[in-house]
């Protein structure tokens, strides 16, 4: 049996006929936080979309928990259990809180345990809560950001892919969502794949990273071995 | 002042068809942000449908059952075959095939069906005790049948979780994908919704206006007008858009313009709301923070 949750193999991406991503390879173990940093550009945000079959055409092997992903629809991925945290949040505007959450378990049959884990949601971000009937659209950001996880997490996801999650929020908040991902991570068990461009956050929260330049793995290693290396410190870091 | 009335409530009668025919545009509108111009002949050729299966002998309500039904599976099979090709075409090319598909609608039914005006039966027998001096009971049915729709479809849409789908398909279709919604789906559902809505309003205006290939041509016009005078993206503002249509076209027609121009209130409550309020008077402005 393979201990890696995810196991991606010569993954190659493109948007029409504009190749991102040339031949990835990454695992992630199950249970870990596994961080994708890189550069504006380099394809992090990419890599997510091919996990999930999102508007990109890809060509690789793809192994979730030990089924292939690849040239599988991208409904069918999220009910296989990854949950994913989209580039922009993908926030349902017209729709309120409670029902951008219910979506999130949309296609469960298990309806009490759904109410379950929506109180879970409300239990890790009781500021959804105080807006459960307002209209997502009136969110602020760091809310509606609480609100794409916490749509992702109604899935019972085993993974999370997270896609830059701190983008354009106030410091305070990133630090309180970090921190929220950090429980989640231990006490649901659910893995994550944390894509970010602040490099020193992720590595923070990761115990694993890869480095992204231009659709080619450059570096990988535990999240020490990458924040100690030189290139690292100098480029992401600003050391 | 009893003529008054009676036309105003003849105006509620109408207008509830128009809302049932707005409800159906808006059904797609949501989806898709095309507006279905063939939605009319659509409902046009499920009443003859009706209307021959009335003739094969089916009791009134099985045909309009099995009506209902078979114009949802044709609304959905349109979508398949037809419109999910077209779903990356420019606007221009969708405007033209909904055009294609009404006239083909109109022949196909003036081929099958002839060009004669029919009767077409009124469920609601003409003594029935909710008539009166002021209303038919087929009125009183019309209106009655359309607030059925209304609240089926509203209970549809706010307390299920393929209704709660569709509405995310329709508002953010990749998002919907992430969490699971086969968008597709939810798309072909909307049609055959569409379709199976503007089958009720084309079989309870039938009584009305009599039933040949030509019947729904001012109807869609109306309805458009109400779904465009409630807010083409608000199901509860189509349907009391059609229901103002239904009432001013009555009275402006009888006291105003003549029966003659009545369709022209149409044209102009077209052009004054897209003027002065394109969103519709319930039309929901989304609020975004950024």
């Amino acid at each position: 049996m393979n201990e890696n949750l995810l196991e991606v193999k010569g993954l190659h991406a493109a948007y029409g006929p504009s190749a991102v991503l040339h031949g990835i390879d990454l695992s992630l173990k199950q249970g870990s936080v596994t961080a994708l940093l890189g550069a504006n550009g380099a394809g992090k945000t990419t890599t997510l979309r091919a996990l999930c079959q999102m508007m990109v055409t890809t060509r690789g092997e793809i192994t979730f928990a030990g089924q292939r992903v690849d040239g599988r629809s991208t409904e069918r991925i999220a009910g296989m259990g990854i949950g994913h945290v989209p580039d922009g949040r993908g926030t349902f505007l017209g729709l309120t809180t409670e029902e951008n959450l219910r979506l999130g378990a949309y296609g469960r049959k298990d309806k009490g345990a759904v109410a379950e884990d929506m109180d879970l949601v409300y239990s890790y971000f009781p500021r959804l809560k105080e807006r459960s009937a307002q209209q997502a659209g009136t969110l602020s950001g760091g809310e509606q950001q609480m609100l794409a996880i916490g749509r992702a997490l109604m899935s019972r996801p085993r993974l999370l892919l997270l896609d830059e999650p701190s983008f354009g929020l106030a410091p305070l908040i990133v630090q309180d969502i970090f921190s929220i991902m950090r429980r989640i991570n231990k006490e649901e068990k659910v893995s994550i794949l944390l894509v970010e461009q602040n490099a020193e956050l992720a590595l923070d929260l990761a115990d694993s990273a890869y480095l992204i330049e231009t659709g080619r793995i450059v570096l990988s290693g535990s999240a020490d071995e990458i924040r100690g290396n030189d290139a690292v410190r100098r480029v992401y870091l600003g050391e | 002042m009893d003529a008054f009335l009676h036309q105003l409530l003849a105006g509620l009668s109408t207008g509830g068809i128009y809302a049932s025919v707005a409800l159906a545009l808006v059904m797609i509108y949501q989806a898709t942000h095309h507006i279905n111009f063939a939605q009319g002949e659509m409902a046009m050729f499920s009443t003859f449908i009706a209307w021959m299966l009335i003739q094969a002998g089916f009791p009134y309500w099985a045909a309009f059952g099995l009506t209902v039904a078979i114009s949802f599976v044709m609304g959905a099979a349109l979508e398949v075959t037809v419109i999910r090709p077209m779903r990356n075409a420019p606007v221009l090319s969708v405007v033209v095939v909904f055009i294609g598909m009404m006239v083909i609608f109109h022949s196909l039914a003036g081929w099958l069906f002839g060009y004669t005006i029919k009767q077409f039966p009124s469920p609601f027998s003409p003594d029935a005790w909710y008539g009166g001096s002021l209303m038919s009971p087929h009125e009183v049915g019309a209106i009655f049948v359309t607030l059925v729709v209304v609240g089926l479809l509203f209970s549809f849409f706010r307390f299920t979780s393929v209704g709660l789908a569709m509405r995310a398909a329709a508002q953010n279709p990749e998002s919907s994908r992430l969490v699971g919604i086969n968008v597709n789906r939810m798309l072909m559902l909307g049609w055959g919704l569409a379709g199976a809505i503007g089958a009720v309003g084309g079989m309870m205006v039938a009584p009305v206006v009599f039933l040949d290939p030509h019947m729904m041509m001012g109807v869609l016009l109306y309805a458009f007008a109400g779904a465009l005078v409630g807010g083409i993206d608000n199901p509860v503002g189509a349907v009391i858009g059609g229901f103002i249509v239904g009432i001013l076209e009555n009275l402006v027609g009888t006291y105003v313009v003549g029966t003659e121009l009545k369709l022209s209130v149409a044209l102009i409550l077209i052009i004054g709301v897209l003027i002065v309020r394109p969103a519709g008077l319930f039309g929901k402005v989304i609020v975004t923070r950024v």
